[in-house]
């Protein structure tokens, strides 16, 4: 069978670590990605996914185009590692700020990014609504169980039995509630077209998660509607153990309860 | 080109905002401002602008929050208990200096109250309402033709300070139907250039609203800035009327409605031989408070009359300074004084 | 061939490059980087594909990668 050979720079065989390699690398930080190194806590998700946003953007070449709308909660001060325009929404009304922006500028490309308390806390209404009545937007929901900017307190996606700052003996599905679905929520709307829920917790998850968040860009470029990619994330700090304890939790105990991969496609 | 039609004060309002260049207005249904809902819904869908019926009242001002920051001319309206919904929007929006038009037709509180007309919302749209250190500039027209003119107004202002302007109303003047005239701007609506608006970062660097501002010693900063603004405005744009002042022994003081019932009140003490004379604040905020000074000398009386409590009263007080008497009439809950109760409560000032 | 450079000074610590990479080619250093923390470190070994997993899952774009 006829092999075809790839062709490779010529290195020398040595057992010494000096490899030859070319000098532009191939895996940088996407130009819409600020240099600046940013705030998270060590093995926080925000990070990766801001630049999986920025990577899209990048690929797309919609910089100029991008208006963003930040929320309240870790990522409050997004715009610091973001090259593009980006506006503050009040808690939770992240949705209903993009509505005003897109609706008056649809030739823009407009996005919200939110985590658990912005999103499915104070702004179910507005998250809701904006779904249907579909509006031509990205939203990128950022799931990690717990709030984290204000210390640690109980999410609507707070797995049952979880330890947070506000149930120190565990979330009590009597007392507390349930851990609540949103994508699959949103998915009995019909103005909801895209929704998919990935992960941030490996390499492979993370490549994933690029593949859903381009698509969810893509559907706003080509006018199809209202798409929502949520992301699991760590919270290494809050959840009380070291960064890649967290991101095992992910997998073996977060996905579980919520289910990696497309809710709706249409 | 002037148009003469019969239209309520809420409709009149919509046709200001319209003429304007109100590209963005959202709303959510509630008395007794329904009827400019209705038309903007109308009039938004015939000039390529767009309406939204909102989820809430909160989810409009947001949205309002998100067409001004993209740099077009936005507007939202509602009554007394939705406005209390709006105030953290306001709020946000004063902080990250943006412009934008809010109606509030009062109507009778505390709480859902009723549905006939007040000005119990005075202290929470002139003293705060929202949170932290801002003003809001309200404008208070007291007829249809004022409510045209005023809205027009109100968005010239909001453009040119980079703030949220209220227009306050009431129950009464906005679903009363009056004649009035529509006059659109001579050369349409003022264009404000807005480079900060959020519009692509195209050719330019990264646009960012917002009012978090964390740096050590950076918001107060930001609030100085807010603050000399607000100065400004107190100095260029105080706005009111005096009828009869200068020889007059009791000055009513109203506003919006209750300035026109006033009116017939002082005409009616006139015509008896009683020397009564009238302020009417338009500008509620910045108060006009140079108005007051030719009056206020001893032996004058000032009486306030308000559907409320006595809100603007303190205001009054304030702008006089102690140099005269200022006593105070209000009926409150939805309840309307008429000409006649004005005036008896004047004839009362007389025989004291 | 290919290789990577951490920004030593940029990590923080969270070793989610460690397990991510699939030859195991990154270590943990035993002295401190300015923000206290033992950074993660490339061996330099001739055994890096080039397969940037590392870089895909590192939060703070630490990591760059040559082939």
């Amino acid at each position: 069978m006829k092999k075809t050979i790839k062709k490779t720079p010529m290195v020398k065989a040595q057992s010494s670590s000096v490899v030859t390699v070319g000098s532009e690398p191939i895996f940088t930080r996407p130009e819409s990605l600020r240099e600046a190194e940013n705030h998270y806590c060590a093995g926080c998700g925000h990070g990766i996914v801001h630049r999986l946003i920025c990577e899209a953007i990048d690929d797309f070449k919609i910089r100029e185009k991008v208006i963003a709308v930040a929320p309240v909660g870790c990522a409050v001060i997004a715009y610091e590692y973001w090259d593009f325009d980006v506006a503050e929404a009040p808690h939770g009304r992240t949705p209903a700020v993009a509505t005003g922006i897109k609706r008056v500028r649809p030739g823009n490309i407009v996005f919200t990014y939110q985590g658990d308390g912005d999103l499915a806390a104070i702004g179910t209404a507005e998250i809701i609504h904006a779904a249907n009545r579909g509006e031509n937007i990205t939203v990128i929901f950022v799931n990690n169980g717990v709030y984290g900017m204000t210390g640690g307190q109980m999410a609507p996606t707070t797995l049952a039995g979880q330890k947070t700052s506000t149930t120190i003996h565990g979330r009590s599905l009597r007392r507390e509630g349930y851990p609540i679905k949103m994508l699959e929520m949103l998915a009995v709307l019909p103005g909801a077209k895209y929704l998919e829920r990935v992960s941030v917790h490996s390499s492979h998850e993370v490549l994933r998660a690029k593949r859903a968040i381009r698509k969810a860009f893509q559907m706003q470029i080509e006018n199809k509607g209202f798409s929502m990619v949520e992301v699991l994330s760590m919270c290494p700090t809050y959840w009380g153990m070291p960064p890649i304890q967290a991101a095992d939790r992910i997998k073996s105990e977060v996905s579980t309860f919520y289910p990696l991969g497309v809710i709706k496609s249409c | 080109m002037k148009n003469k039609v019969l239209m309520c004060g809420n409709e009149a309002c919509g046709e200001g905002a319209v003429l304007a260049g109100c590209k963005f207005y959202a709303g959510y249904p509630i008395t007794p401002q329904n009827e400019l809902t209705a038309y903007m819904a109308k009039r938004m869908y015939e000039t390529n602008g767009v309406f939204i019926q909102a989820e809430s009242e909160i989810a409009a001002i947001n949205m309002v929050l998100g067409a001004s920051a993209a740099g077009v001319r936005a507007m939202t309206s509602s009554s007394s208990p939705g406005i209390s919904l709006k105030q953290e929007g306001i709020s946000y929006m004063a902080g990250c200096e943006l412009p934008c038009v809010i109606v509030n037709m009062q109507r009778g509180g505390p709480g859902l109250g009723n549905i006939a007309p007040s000005q119990g919302d005075y202290f929470q749209s002139v003293k705060g309402g929202g949170h932290g250190d801002y003003k809001i500039i309200v404008l208070a027209p007291a007829s249809a033709q004022e409510f045209f003119e005023y809205t027009l107004l109100a968005f010239d202002l909001a453009d040119k300070y980079r703030n949220p302007v209220m227009i306050l109303g009431d129950g009464l003047l906005g679903q009363m139907m009056e004649p009035l005239h529509i006059a659109p701007p001579k050369d349409g609506p003022k264009v404000f250039e807005k480079p900060w608006a959020l519009t692509g970062a195209k050719g330019r660097k990264q646009n960012i609203i917002r009012s978090l501002i964390l740096a050590e010693g950076a918001l107060e900063e930001h609030n100085k800035k807010l603050q000399e603004k607000f100065k400004l405005i107190t100095q260029d744009e105080v706005r009111g009327e005096t009828v009869n002042v200068k020889d007059s022994d009791v000055v009513l003081v109203a506003y919006g409605s209750v300035a026109r019932i006033a009116k017939a009140s002082m005409e009616m003490a006139r015509a008896k031989g009683l020397r009564v004379g009238l302020i009417r604040p338009v500008t509620l905020w910045p108060f006009p408070d140079k108005l007051f000074d030719a009056a206020a000398t001893s032996g004058k009386k000032f009486l306030v009359v308000e559907m409320s409590a006595g809100q603007m009263v303190e205001d009054v007080r304030l702008a006089v300074n102690g140099r005269a008497s200022v006593e105070f009439y209000g009926r409150m809950g939805g309840g309307i004084p008429s000409e006649e109760e004005i005036l008896q409560r004047v004839e009362a000032m007389y025989k004291v | 061939m290919a290789k990577i450079k951490i920004d030593k000074d940029r990590c923080k610590g969270c070793y989610l490059c460690v397990v991510n990479c699939p030859n195991g080619l990154i270590k943990i250093s035993g002295e401190m980087n300015i923000k206290g923390v033992k950074p993660a470190y490339f061996s330099g070994s001739t055994k890096c594909t080039g397969c940037m997993m590392c870089a895909v899952i590192c939060p703070d774009c630490g990591i760059k990668v040559f082939k």
